[in-house]
C-alpha cells in the first residue's frame, strides 16, 4: 500500500490530513506529522502536498550514520527511534522534503503509509493505493 | 485547564524596547478560557484609561481558544484594541491560519505595546521575537507585495501566518484592516491603523507543537463527531457551496439589501451579481482557513486586457462574499460582477475593512448627488452611482487624503457627517459602518447593542427573518434575545469557534470538548460566562466613553422598506432603553 497524492488541485489547504496525521498519537497539534501542505507561491495559486514517497531505495535510510531507518520490502522505511541520534540527514536527503520533523523529541517523523489522513481528506486529495504489477504510481 | 498546556502562555512584546517575555496567565484562561474573554480582561489590564488610541501604550491583543489545533472550525483569532475608529472596543476577528499558528507556536495570546522608531515586522517562533526591519516594505501601494517578501524571508512554510497592513494602515485611516493569509482579514474597527501608528509592517508566527488531551479515545471519537458534522451537516452547506454570497439574492428579494446608500433596499439589476451568478462565472477556486475543512474562501478570477497590447491579459485573483457584494456592489449601484470584483481589488491593495469602505462611499456618493459637497472636495472627482473607475479613484484618495473633507472620510461616517452634515443618511451605528442587513428592528437593535457594533455580535437580522416576518414581538423581546444570543457567542469567540460553526458548536459540544483540555464546565457555567465577558466588554466600553444616549441613529432607516415593516423609532427606542438599563 502506498500513499499517493491523486489530484493536488483540490486541495484546499485546510490541513485536515496534518492534524489526521499527528493525531494518530493520541494527542493534538501537528508535532508528529508527516505530510505537509502549503501554498505554492501564494494561496491563490493552490496548495503543495507533499508525502511521502516510499521510495524502493531510500536516500533517507542510505545517509543515515546509526541505522536507524530501516528501508521496508516494496519501499518506504522504519523508523527505530532508539538508534536515531536526530543528525537530521534523513532530512537532507530526502529532496521532496517529506522526512518531517518532530523539534519537542528532535527525531524525524516517519510516514508508515497507514493512510489513516486519507479518510480526513473531504476533497478526494489523497488516496491509498495497492501495488499492482504494472501499475505505475506518480 | 491541563497543566502543560501552553494555552496560558502569555507573549509580551514591547516595540519600543525591542524586547519581549513571556508570562503565565492561568489566572484568565481558566476563568475565561481564551479568544474573546481573556482578551477583554488583557485589554482592560494593558490599556490604560482615556488614551489615544495611537498611543504608544495602547495595547494590540491576539489571543487564541483551547481548542485551536485541537478541534475543527476552531480557527479563529480574537483581536483586541482601543478603536481609532469609534474611541472605544475595538474587537474583530480572523481566521486563515492566524489561530493554528500562535497556539502551535506555544502561546495562548500575545499582546503587543510601544512604538518603534523604524517600521519593523515581527518574527515569532521558536520561542523567539526577532524584530526585523521593514523599511523597504514601508509605502508599498499593494499589500500583497510586502507579504510576499516576508513569506520569502522567514522560515515555516505550510505552517506559518504572515499578518500584514497595507497603506491605509500605514497611513492610519481609522477604518484600515490588517490581512492575514492574504484573504483573510482583521477587518473592522481599525486594527490596521493601530500596526500603522506603531509603525509595525506585519507579522510572521509559526510552531507546530504537540496539545495533550485528557482521553486520547475520547478525543478521536469526538474528533470525528465534529468533523463528520463540518463535512456533512446541512447547516456548514451554504458555506461550503455558494458561499454567504448565497444570501444577496434572497436579501435582494425580501427588501434587505441595502442599494445605493439604502436609498433602495432592493434592485432589479441583482442578477449578475448573486452568488450563483459569479460562482458560475467567476468563481475560480475555493481555500480554507487551517484546521477547517469548509473552505467557504471563494476565489473569484478578474481577467482584464490592457489597452496597449490586444493579446495581453492581467489576470487577478479576488476573493469575494457576501459583505462586498453589498458593500463594494449594491450599496455603490455597482451590479456588474468585473466592476464589482475591480473595486474589491483595489481595496484589498490598500488594506481597508471592505464594508466601512464601501458605506463611505455610498455617503460620499449620495453628499455629492446633493450637491452637499463639490468636485474640489473629492480632489477634483465628480462621482455618480456605478462610476466603477472613479470609486477605484476615490479609494486611493481615501487612503492618501488631500482635501479637508477626503481626510474626514478617512475617519469614517460618523466623524464626516459629524463635521459636513448628511447624519440622516450617514449608515453608521456605534460608529461602525453598517453591514448589509437591512432586515427589520431586531438587526437595527442588534447593530447599536452589540459591544462592537457589528452584525455578528447577536444576529439580530436572524430574529427579523425568522420571527419577526411572521410573529409580533415586543422591543424588550427583541433585545433580551439578542443578548442571550450575544452572551452563546462570547463562549464561541473565547474558544475561537468560527460563527459559521455555531450550529454544530452547541454549549453542550463546547463543553464536551474543553473538559479533553481540563476545563469542567457545564452549560449553565458557560452561559454565565459568557454574560460576564459581555458586561466586561461594556465596562471598557462605558471607560472609554460610551453612551447609549449618545447613538446616532440615521434617519434613512425609517424611510426605506423593509420585511418586517415593524422599523420605528418607537420600536428601537424603547429597545434601547430596556436594554441600557440592563447593561449599565
Amino acid at each position: 500500500m502506498k500513499l499517493a497524492v491523486k489530484d493536488a488541485m483540490r486541495c484546499v489547504g485546510c490541513q485536515s490530513c496534518m492534524f489526521a496525521c499527528s493525531r494518530r498519537s493520541g494527542n493534538a497539534g501537528l508535532s508528529n506529522t508527516c505530510i505537509g501542505v502549503k501554498s505554492s507561491g501564494g494561496i491563490s495559486k493552490g496548495y503543495t502536498v507533499i508525502v511521502c514517497r516510499s521510495c524502493e531505495n531510500p536516500p533517507c535510510a542510505s545517509v543515515c550514520p546509526t541505522g536507524a531507518l530501516v528501508p521496508k520490502k516494496g519501499g518506504g522505511v522504519r523508523l527505530i527511534s532508539s538508534k536515531c541520534i536526530g543528525c537530521g540527514l534523513c532530512q537532507d536527503a530526502c529532496i521532496i522534503d517529506a522526512v518531517f520533523w518532530n523539534d519537542e523529541q528532535d527525531k524525524p517523523v516517519i510516514c508508515v503509509q497507514c493512510g489513516y489522513c486519507v479518510d480526513y481528506c473531504p476533497y478526494d486529495v489523497l488516496e491509498l493505493i495497492k501495488d499492482e504489477k504494472g501499475v505505475s504510481h506518480d | 485547564m491541563i497543566e502543560n498546556d501552553t494555552l496560558s502562555k502569555v507573549l509580551y512584546i514591547d516595540l519600543t524596547k525591542k524586547r519581549y517575555f513571556v508570562k503565565d496567565r492561568k489566572d484568565l484562561f481558566e476563568k475565561y478560557l481564551g479568544g474573546t474573554g481573556v482578551a477583554t480582561q488583557l485589554l482592560l489590564e494593558e490599556c490604560p484609561e482615556g488614551i489615544d488610541a495611537f498611543d504608544a501604550d495602547s495595547p494590540i491583543i491576539f489571543a487564541v481558544g483551547p481548542l485551536s489545533g485541537v478541534f475543527p472550525l476552531a480557527s479563529k483569532t480574537c483581536a483586541m484594541f482601543k478603536s481609532p475608529h469609534t474611541g472605544d472596543l475595538g474587537e474583530s476577528h480572523a481566521g486563515g491560519r492566524s489561530a493554528i499558528a500562535i497556539r502551535m507556536a506555544g502561546y495562548g495570546a500575545i499582546v503587543i505595546k510601544g512604538k518603534s522608531e523604524l517600521p519593523i515586522y515581527l518574527s515569532i517562533s521558536k520561542g523567539k521575537v526577532l524584530f526585523k526591519n521593514a523599511t523597504t516594505l514601508w509605502g508599498m501601494k499593494d499589500g500583497s507585495v510586502a507579504a510576499r517578501v516576508m513569506r520569502q524571508n522567514e522560515d515555516g512554510e505550510g505552517l506559518r501566518a504572515i499578518f500584514r497592513i497595507g497603506q491605509a494602515g500605514e497611513n492610519m485611516v481609522t477604518f484600515a484592516n490588517v490581512t492575514t493569509e492574504t484573504y483573510r482579514h482583521f477587518g473592522r474597527l481599525g486594527l490596521g491603523a493601530i500596526f500603522g501608528s506603531k509603525m509595525l509592517k506585519g507579522i510572521v508566527v509559526s510552531g507546530k507543537q504537540m496539545i495533550e488531551v485528557t482521553n486520547k479515545k475520547e478525543y478521536r471519537a469526538l474528533y470525528d463527531q465534529i468533523y463528520n458534522a463540518a463535512t456533512e451537516s446541512p447547516v456548514m452547506q451554504k458555506y461550503h457551496d455558494v458561499g454567504t454570497a448565497i444570501n444577496i439574492k434572497s436579501l435582494n428579494s425580501v427588501n434587505a439589501l441595502p442599494v445605493k446608500n439604502l436609498q433602495r433596499s432592493s434592485t432589479e439589476d441583482i442578477k449578475s451579481v448573486t452568488g450563483e451568478e459569479i460562482a458560475k462565472h467567476h468563481l475560480a477556486r475555493r481555500v480554507a482557513c487551517a484546521h477547517c475543512p469548509v473552505a467557504c474562501i471563494h476565489l473569484a478570477y478578474l481577467r482584464e486586457p490592457y489597452d496597449d497590447d490586444p493579446y495581453f491579459y492581467k489576470t487577478t485573483p479576488v476573493c469575494y462574499d457576501f459583505e462586498l457584494i453589498y458593500s463594494l456592489g449594491t450599496m455603490v449601484g455597482i451590479t456588474e460582477p468585473k466592476a464589482l470584483l475591480k473595486l474589491i481589488d483595489i481595496v484589498e491593495r490598500v488594506g481597508v475593512d471592505a464594508i466601512s469602505m464601501g458605506v463611505v462611499l455610498s455617503w460620499i456618493t449620495e453628499m455629492f448627488e446633493k450637491n452637499r459637497i463639490k468636485e474640489d472636495d473629492l480632489n477634483g472627482l465628480s462621482i455618480q452611482w456605478g462610476d466603477v473607475d472613479t470609486y477605484i479613484e476615490l479609494v486611493k484618495n481615501i487612503t492618501k487624503p488631500s482635501t479637508e473633507f477626503l481626510k474626514a472620510c478617512s475617519k469614517g461616517v460618523s466623524f464626516a457627517s459629524s463635521v459636513y452634515g448628511g447624519k440622516e443618511f450617514a449608515m453608521q451605528f456605534g460608529k461602525n459602518e453598517m453591514p448589509g442587513y437591512h432586515t427589520g428592528p431586531a438587526g437595527y437593535l442588534g447593530f447599536l447593542l452589540g459591544a462592537r457594533h457589528s452584525h455578528l455580535d447577536n444576529g439580530g437580522y436572524s430574529v427579523d427573518q425568522k420571527e419577526l416576518v411572521k410573529v409580533d414581538l415586543s422591543p424588550e423581546q427583541v433585545v433580551d434575545k439578542l443578548l442571550d444570543e450575544e452572551a452563546i457567542r462570547q463562549i464561541l469567540s473565547s474558544i475561537a469557534v468560527c460563527f459559521f460553526a455555531r450550529g454544530i458548536y452547541d454549549l453542550k459540544l463546547v463543553s464536551e470538548a474543553i473538559k479533553l483540555l481540563g476545563f469542567s464546565l457545564d452549560e449553565k457555567k458557560l452561559m454565565d460566562i459568557g454574560k460576564q465577558i459581555h458586561l466586561n466588554k461594556y465596562k471598557f466600553k462605558m471607560r472609554e466613553g460610551f453612551s447609549f444616549d449618545k447613538l446616532d441613529i440615521p434617519e434613512r432607516i425609517y424611510e426605506t422598506k423593509d420585511p418586517t415593516g415593524k422599523i420605528t423609532k418607537e420600536f428601537i427606542h424603547n429597545g434601547l432603553n430596556y436594554a441600557k438599563n440592563l447593561i449599565n
